[in-house]
């Protein structure tokens, strides 16, 4: 078994060697056509795009609704934005029903697609790609869905981000399933969203694995996440996002991070090696934002009605990032400790009379850091957190009909 | 083709009529020899090939006019690009009227074009360089004089039935007409500073006309196309072709805007006006370069930083507001605005930027604008306060840095 991953391991080295060696003709002359297809598309129209390397040296848009752009494949239909010089993103989308297929999108100085505001759209096996790897001066997002609703994003990949690779913002109803996250900041986040269900992802060389993070000051709060059947592991890439970002308190070596998010249920995932812990839940204290004069009044910055049950956990916590982490790893649990499984900030609103409602099953432990107390009597909490939530419901896409389902394993 | 000539005719006759109760425009007075040019030509579909198509603009490579009924305007603070001058117009079908409104673009009726033409004044000697000079020179009543000016591009908005559509148009190099560029274009520039400072060279990026709808969808649900300098607040100033004339109530006057009011019409401060107080200045600038996005329904809503004249809340203003999918445009800084520090504001940083993933606008320059810059960071040295106090909830607590990297 190990020798023939070995030999698929150099084949598949092999292969990159070879798609290297071979040269790439561009064609520099499609970027007008493919505009020009852009502004002229009806709504029902199809927009193949062959196969083939296309540069271009501005961003694309289409703001007619209706319209599926497709490719020949992820690895053969490339639209390369090396030489951008203008434009905040590679693909710029403004309209409903809209599906983009099988294509890649490299190096955009920006986002690679962005869709802002929309309804029915879908991602489907798309690549996004920073070619050098993971680099601050990359593209900020990957597959950038805002304020949609009806969203479906599977069997994409994306490498490279300099914030997430698949980011979905101020949304509903939505399903991320089958791709692909590696080597971002992070991996999936979902910010600002509710009834999302991420299933069946793979993210690993990430900063950070998988998000659900709510932020301040946005008109639309998120709640109701679920994240299941996933595999996270590995996510100890050194955080290379610029300070500034919201990812950027992220520590290397997270697997699933939750931040200030309601409403999430985490289960049946395969989570592992994740230096720092497999599992965070912070509050927006811990982001190093908050402060009275930039944060509305009435945001809840606290997680709450979280759900862990039923993860698969192997390793991590053995090698935290940052001197904090670190030394707390050796004062709590000695040289050769490790964190638990799953880190939680010490942060709940003394106000709420049922608790921050954190429900952990399943894990070698939880970690309360102590943050409101400086971090001074970190603890392991025990009881408290051993308890049950009721389970979220499965989200639905009504036009597709594509539902999520859900497997409950049996706890680890 | 009989009915087009007849109503071309009739176009005409009824703008002569009109034009008799109008103040001259720019158009060359004492030109007899020069042929009279076809009337404004409003195409109600299509996509015409050439600028000169719409006879709104007539250029002969020694003179750029303006054709009989067109009008020029000027906006108290305008968008910055690149440094280019613009010539701005407006034509509306004889006996029709826009409609005033106290915030958002007039209502224009079907059949207004509206014309913005990007021009540099030339450098000294025989290269096609151009010069940075000041943003509002003052053009000549007799149209621009194309020997001195380099014509880069018209864009063109158009009142069809349906909404605005927008047309970029790219001149030749004899100047003599321009070309429609749907999908954009770049024009390399080299531009020369008067003062001796070395000569920037850029590429000039002529927008596609999904870019041009990038700024002009100033609702982002809606995605309509609307004009954005064609503003109560922008155009409430004096007529720089017709002094002592404000340009709202010589429009009324003149019987081309309904329902202007007596008094209380909103005025963004001008850039060049050094008696404006510095805040207001600034806000203007915001206003006309960062609005039409960051506003509560713009495309830019999705940050929470609202730029436009209306917004009043510190926090949407960007004081201390931390940042929402800004990605790499942070710059390495916390919050969009820290009172008193502007190199610690992402504000400022953005609009420094050259970076097409960190700078703002995301469109529409290639080059900084360094007194627009300079506006901004002063606006924000004059903040009062800090970010780093935590808030009521916590107030004794300290940021997590145990979870920062």
């Amino acid at each position: 078994m190990a020798w023939t991953s070995a030999v698929l391991a150099c084949a598949a080295a092999l292969a990159g060697c070879q798609q290297k060696a071979a040269p790439v003709a561009v064609d520099r002359d499609y970027q007008k056509v493919l505009i020009e297809r852009l502004l002229d598309a009806k709504p029902g129209d199809v927009i193949d795009i062959p196969a083939g390397t296309f540069a271009f040296d501005r961003s694309l848009s289409l703001r007619v609704d209706g319209v599926t752009l497709r490719g020949a494949g992820m690895d053969k239909t490339v639209l390369s934005f090396r030489n951008q010089k203008s434009g905040a993103e590679g693909l710029l989308v403004n309209a409903s029903d809209f599906t983009i297929e099988n294509l890649a999108i490299e190096d955009s100085k920006g986002d690679g697609l962005k869709v802002n505001e929309g309804e029915n759209i879908t991602i489907r096996g798309v690549r996004v790609e920073w070619t050098r790897g993971p680099h601050t001066d990359n593209g900020a997002y990957g597959l950038y869905p805002v304020q949609t609703k009806n969203v479906l994003i599977e069997d994409c990949v994306v490498i490279g981000a300099s914030d997430a690779g698949v980011y979905v913002g101020q949304s509903e109803t939505i399903i991320v399933r089958r791709n692909r996250a590696e080597r971002n900041v992070a991996g999936i986040e979902i910010e600002n969203s509710k009834f999302a269900d991420v299933y069946g992802n793979t993210a690993i060389d990430n900063t950070g694995g998988i998000l659900v993070f709510d932020m301040p000051n946005l008109p639309r709060r998120g709640h109701s996440t679920r994240v299941f059947g996933n595999r996270v592991v590995g996510n100890n890439t050194d955080n290379f996002a610029r300070k500034g970002a919201a990812v950027a308190s992220v520590p290397a070596g997270s697997g699933i991070v939750l931040n200030s998010a309601d409403k999430v249920e985490i289960f049946d995932n395969d989570i592992g090696d994740n230096k720092t812990a497999n599992v965070i839940i912070s509050s927006y204290w811990s982001t190093g934002y908050m402060n009275k004069y930039g944060v509305s009044k009435d945001y809840d910055p606290y997680p709450e009605e979280v759900y862990v049950h039923g993860n698969r956990f192997q390793g991590g916590g053995d090698s935290p990032d940052g001197l904090d982490l670190k030394a707390l790893r050796v004062a709590m649990f000695g040289l050769s400790g490790r964190l638990p499984d799953v880190l939680w900030d010490g942060f709940a609103n003394a106000k709420r009379s049922q608790g921050p409602q954190i429900c952990v099953e399943g894990a070698s432990g939880v970690l309360n850091a102590d943050g409101p107390n400086k971090y001074k009597s970190p603890s392991m909490a025990g009881d408290a957190m051993r308890c049950s939530l009721p389970r979220l419901p499965q989200v639905s896409l009504p036009t597709t009909g594509v539902a999520a389902t859900a497997k409950v394993a049996p706890a680890a | 083709m009989k009915w087009s000539v007849l109503s071309g005719v009739a176009v005409r006759a009824a703008t002569l009529i009109t034009l008799s109760a109008l103040v001259l425009p720019i158009v060359g007075c004492g030109k007899a020899s020069a042929p009279s040019p076809a009337p404004v030509s409003f195409h109600a579909q299509g996509q015409p090939a050439r600028l000169s198509d719409w006879h709104v603009l007539v250029a002969d490579g020694g003179h750029l006019r303006l054709n009989a009924g067109v009008e020029p305007y000027a906006l108290n603070t305008a968008l910055f690009s690149d440094y280019a001058h613009k010539l701005r117009t407006i034509w509306m079908p004889p006996g029709t009227k826009a409609k005033y409104d106290a915030t958002e673009a007039f209502d224009f009726p079907v059949g207004t074009i509206i014309s913005k033409t990007f021009y540099y004044p030339r450098a000294a000697g025989d290269s096609d360089a151009v010069l940075r000079a000041p943003t509002q020179p003052g053009e000549s009543r007799d149209g621009l004089d194309l020997t001195r000016m380099r014509l880069i591009e018209t864009r063109l908005l158009v009142r069809r039935q349906d909404g605005w559509v927008a047309l970029p148009y790219v001149w030749n190099a004899e100047q003599t007409d321009a070309v429609l560029a749907r999908a954009g274009d770049s024009v390399p520039l080299e531009m020369r500073v008067a003062d001796g400072r070395p000569a920037h060279r850029f590429d000039y990026q002529v927008p596609d006309a999904n870019q041009c709808a990038g700024c002009h969808a100033t609702d982002n649900s809606t995605r309509a196309i609307q004009p954005i300098g064609p503003r109560a607040r922008h155009l409430n100033r004096d007529d720089p072709w017709h002094p002592g004339d404000n340009q709202l109530t010589r429009m009324a006057a003149l019987g081309r805007l309904d329902g202007l009011p007596a008094s209380g019409i909103a005025r963004n401060a001008r850039l060049d006006d050094a008696a404006a107080p510095l805040a207001d200045r600034a806000r203007a600038y915001l206003d006309v370069n960062c609005g039409h996005c960051h506003s509560p329904r713009g495309p830019a809503d999705t940050s929470g930083l609202w730029l436009d004249a209306g917004t009043q809340d510190p926090i949407r203003l960007g004081r201390c507001k931390p940042p929402i999918a800004a990605g790499q445009g942070t710059g390495d800084h916390t919050f969009d605005i820290v009172p008193g520090k502007p190199e610690d504001s992402i504000l400022v940083y953005r609009m420094d930027s050259l970076d097409p993933g960190a700078m703002m606008p995301e469109v529409g320059r290639a080059t900084v604008d360094e007194e627009g810059v300079a506006l901004v960071r002063d606006w924000i040295r004059d903040w009062v306060g800090q970010c780093s106090g935590a808030g009521d909830a916590g107030a004794s607590r300290p940021v997590n840095t145990a979870l920062r990297p």
